[in-house]
């Protein structure tokens, strides 16, 4: 029993980092972020390739998104180019991630420290995530959500195709963090599981403080509340969106890197476990960040336990686990809200 | 007649294409690969593109169909034309289960909750022993009329294509009506509809099942067309990729899930066989050009291929006009009380701490013209929500006709002969303004659903078409009666809120800031007709700011600042009362 429950907490802990990141997309840029799942699966199975001293795809990938970001905004600006603007637009959608490309073969090597591979790893799905949101969600930031959301799906189509091509259709397994273990009473603390209570407890607080209390945090929010609004008063949208899409991909990424010495992870493992954050972002109603963990870790027990009785139904039950969530939902919805597009 | 010639041409055209010498048998394939997308795409047009629902999980509903009829003819022996209806059922039932749970979702939790039953449901078809787990179920019967057997792609191409055009036809007639007006009207929102009866939830959940069904046909008919049936193809991937095939076709277009259902299966199957030569051997490239491809359609033409194709034709397809002698009967009435026509008595709205209607008390008479005046934020589109029943109140009692009204639904009100216009204009910008303002004839129809399917509608529709006509024409907008509400001036949108709120031939007439964007003539020309249906017996309670229009034309004034009536009475009494000039001008002044 408690063994199950150990592991439900330590998967809900992972669900609870993914629903954090959810929420926090949602909550600045307006986008369900669907393709969140491939931040987990590129970031994890990157983290393992290095690992075995090879270069991931990924990197490429970076540096091509990279020029095509680069496309973008001279397109945009073409009426108006100055050489400062091109200047910075090269430095982050060509030099960051080209520097990172060399980074990576010059560094990437069976004998690499650990430490070394996640920090390429880390940088790698963070560069993909800042220019995703340049490429598919900047262009259409001010349309509906319905329309972010579909944008959002074709995302992750794309992303899980070049999945299968990067990483093949094997599945992959990465090195441990730490070998460290603790006994306590009858359960046994891996230090990796105690790196995920660490890391999730770090991001709650972390997000929690930088939402309540920084300047930046309170413009991202401002953002999402009213794009207009937010612009009149100086925010710069897009940066807000970059950032809410940066710490999301970074988040995504660390919960690869947490999960992938637990459990060989697919090309295509990274929708299903998005979507189990999802469903914990959605029990928190993609605004609450203490409700979202708690729910997430609800989820990851729930899964654990069902596993454990019925495995054949798992997914089914921890599916239909929103049922009654969006029913209880759309009870308490407000009656009153007009959808403008 | 005219109307349906493009279909019969189309249909004509899919009929010779079998018989067409020289055609590829694998072109059939294709075809018939193209009308069972098309059919779930068109439950889908229906749904997201003009309901403004987007499911992810229609694969499901598929899924329902062909496992009905899987089991039924395997296990159970029995024919596949029995099982037909027991397909539809089915997945019609799985709809409202599921429908009762997401459609009174706001937003974005209805796609969401759809994609995380579409996965749910996706499990359990591939982990029920019965359903034959991830292997599915093999050896379905064909369908078959009397000694033809539909094995081979081209005479099932028959079966898949006679649903297609027939679901199209009742799909169509269904959002010409009264009913699809109705739901036309949901994607703008609830208020607007809701505020002339229509019961949004119904509507919401009957597209919701429409959909389901139609789902379910293509499902009944894959299972007998591959004669097989296992959980792939229903799974959360199909759901997306038919949710693609709605955008790219249009959204909002019957034809538009057909063309296309065309692009997508084709493009796909030229995709799948060349991209392996280009880029070697491996699986699944397509899907990343689709996600790019859906990205970038949504960059670049938004709405679709079909109205992109449908703008540069050469010619714009008429429509007929309503006929001006038919007439509907005046709707039965409450029965009228001693009373006042609308009482509101000691009202009172709070939001948090903020009190927008405090304590409000007024009467409106029978015959009578009143205003409610104040500055900004006084509270009087507040008090106007309170009474048309769109925001409850905090305390307070609000009756018409002596019928208690206060947290009675808007359609309750709307029934009691209470009709109104937004102070934010609420009409369906991309419907004709002759079909907006039917939308405020709905109580006035009795015509459902099926019966529309089926065109038993046509006389009820062509009263109610007729009437709207006639109030188009009495607030002076005949002209503008084919033209999209969207594309009319905000001044004349005002206008046909007016005509609609006429439609549903009120007692009392509630107008929030109607003359607003109005030229002076036009102005004029609002007092009189105002005045006119004063003198036919109807009241009017109106907000305006134009004090010259309001102090011209009102038989009463009721001011209202912060929240409080400060002062009650003839326009001459309210231009000399001392607090309404301190309240608009200060207290200097």
């Amino acid at each position: 029993m408690l063994f199950l429950l150990q592991d439900g907490i330590t998967n809900g802990a992972i669900y609870a980092l993914l629903g954090l990141a959810l929420v926090l997309v949602f909550a600045v840029t307006r986008v369900i972020l669907i393709p969140q799942g491939e931040f987990v699966t590129y970031g994890g199975l990157s983290y393992a390739m290095l690992a075995t001293g090879q270069v991931p795809g990924t990197v490429r990938l970076a540096v091509a998104m990279g020029l095509v970001a680069f496309g973008l905004d001279l397109f945009v600006a073409r009426k108006s180019l100055r050489l400062r603007q091109v200047a910075r637009s090269a430095a982050l959608n060509i030099a960051f991630p080209g520097a990172l490309l060399a980074l990576t073969y010059s560094l990437a090597g069976p004998r690499t420290p650990i430490a070394v591979n996640i920090a390429l790893a880390l940088l790698i799905v963070a560069a993909i995530g800042l220019f995703l949101y340049r490429i598919a969600f900047q262009p259409i930031a001010h349309t509906s959500v319905l329309v972010l959301l579909i944008a959002s799906v074709g995302c992750h189509l794309a992303l899980q195709g070049l999945g299968l091509v990067f990483f093949g259709a094997e599945g992959l397994r990465g090195p441990v963090l730490s070998n460290a273990a603790l006994t306590v009473g009858p359960l046994r603390f891996t230090g990796q599981s105690i790196a995920v209570y660490g890391l999730t407890v770090a991001f709650i607080v972390g997000l929690w403080l930088f939402f309540g209390f920084t300047l930046m945090g309170k413009a991202l929010r401002a953002t999402a509340v009213n794009r207009l609004g937010a612009r009149l008063v100086g925010i710069r949208t897009t940066l807000s969106g970059q950032i809410a899409f940066l710490l999301a991909s970074t988040i995504g990424a660390i919960s690869g890197i947490l999960i992938v010495p637990i459990t060989t992870l697919y090309y295509d493992t990274g929708f299903l476990i998005g979507l189990k954050g999802f469903i914990a972002a959605i029990i928190g109603g993609l605004v609450s960040y203490p409700l979202t963990a708690v729910a997430a870790i609800l989820v990851g027990i729930v899964e654990a336990f069902s596993s454990f009785y019925a495995s054949n139904f798992k997914e089914v039950i921890v599916f239909t686990l929103i049922l009654p969530v969006l029913v209880l939902r759309s009870l308490a919805a407000p009656a009153v809200d007009e959808e403008k597009d | 007649m005219t109307q349906r010639l493009p279909l019969v041409i189309f249909a004509a055209l899919m009929a010779v294409i079998p018989f067409v010498p020289g055609v590829p048998p694998f072109w059939i394939v294709l075809l018939d690969n193209i009308g069972l997308a098309a059919l779930v795409a068109m439950g889908l047009v229906l749904l997201t593109g003009v309901g403004g629902l987007t499911s992810f999980g229609q694969a499901a509903f598929c899924g329902f169909g062909a496992y009905t009829t899987a089991v039924l003819t395997t296990a159970y022996g029995l024919s596949p034309w029995l099982t037909l209806p027991l397909s539809l059922l089915v997945s019609g039932i799985a709809a409202v289960l599921l429908g009762l749970v997401t459609v009174r979702l706001s937003g974005h939790y209805l796609p969401l909750g759809t994609i995380a039953w579409g996965i749910g449901l996706f499990y359990l078809f591939s982990k029920l022993e019965f359903l034959g787990r991830n292997d599915g179920i093999s050896g379905i019967p064909p369908l078959s009329i009397g000694s033809l057997k539909m094995l081979r792609p081209d005479t099932i191409y028959f079966a898949i294509w006679i649903a297609v055009l027939i679901s199209a036809l009742l799909t169509m007639n269904l959002l010409d009506s009264r009913t699809g007006r109705a739901i036309r009207a949901l994607r703008r929102g609830h208020i607007a509809a809701e505020a002339f009866g229509v019961q949004t939830p119904r509507a919401k959940l009957l597209v919701f099942i429409y959909a389901a069904v139609l789902a379910g046909l293509s499902g009944w008919l894959y299972a007998h067309f591959q004669r097989a049936a296992n959980p792939t193809p229903f799974g959360a991937q199909a759901g997306i990729e038919y949710l693609f095939i709605a955008v790219v076709g249009g959204a909002g277009y019957v034809w538009g899930a057909v063309l296309g259902a065309g692009l997508v299966v084709i493009l796909k199957e030229i995709l799948q066989s060349y991209l392996p030569y280009i880029f070697g051997g491996q699986s699944q490239l397509e899907t990343i050009v689709f996600g790019i491809l859906l990205v970038s359609l949504l960059q670049l033409a938004p709405t679709g291929v079909w109205p992109w194709l449908m703008a540069r034709l050469p010619f714009t397809p008429g429509r007929k006009q309503p006929d001006p002698s038919l007439t509907l009967p005046p709707r039965a009435r409450a029965p009228a009380t001693p009373s006042a026509l609308l009482h509101v008595e000691g009202a009172r709205k709070q939001f948090g701490g903020v009190i927008a209607v405090n304590d409000v008390s007024f009467d409106v008479q029978a015959r009578e013209i009143v205003a409610l005046i104040g500055p900004n934020g006084a509270g009087k589109s507040t008090t106007f929500n309170l009474i048309t029943g769109v925001l409850t109140t905090t305390s307070g009692t609000i009756s018409v006709l002596g019928n208690k009204v206060d947290n009675a639904p808007p359609q309750e009100v709307v029934k009691l002969g209470v009709s109104r216009t937004f102070q934010h204009v609420k009409l369906v910008p991309d419907m004709t303004v002759l079909e907006n303002v039917a939308i405020g004839a709905h109580l006035r129809g009795n015509s459902g659903a099926i019966s529309s399917m089926f065109r038993l509608d046509r006389t009820d529709e062509a009263r109610l078409l007729a009437e709207a006509a006639r109030q188009i024409e009495r607030v002076g907008l005949g002209g503008q009666i084919d033209q999209l509400a969207g594309s009319l001036s905000l001044g004349q949108q005002r206008i046909v809120e007016i005509a609609r709120a006429l439609c549903a031939d009120p007692i009392l007439l509630l107008l929030d800031e109607p003359a607003a964007g109005l030229r002076h003539m036009e102005k004029q020309r609002l007092a009189a007709l105002l005045r006119q249906l004063r003198d036919g017996g109807m009241s009017v309670l109106l907000v305006e700011h134009d004090m010259g229009f309001v102090m011209d034309l009102a038989d009463r004034i009721v001011v209202l600042d912060f929240g409080t009536k400060i002062a009650e009475g003839t326009p001459g009494a309210i231009k000399t009362n001392p607090d309404v000039i301190k309240a608009y001008l200060g207290a200097a002044a």
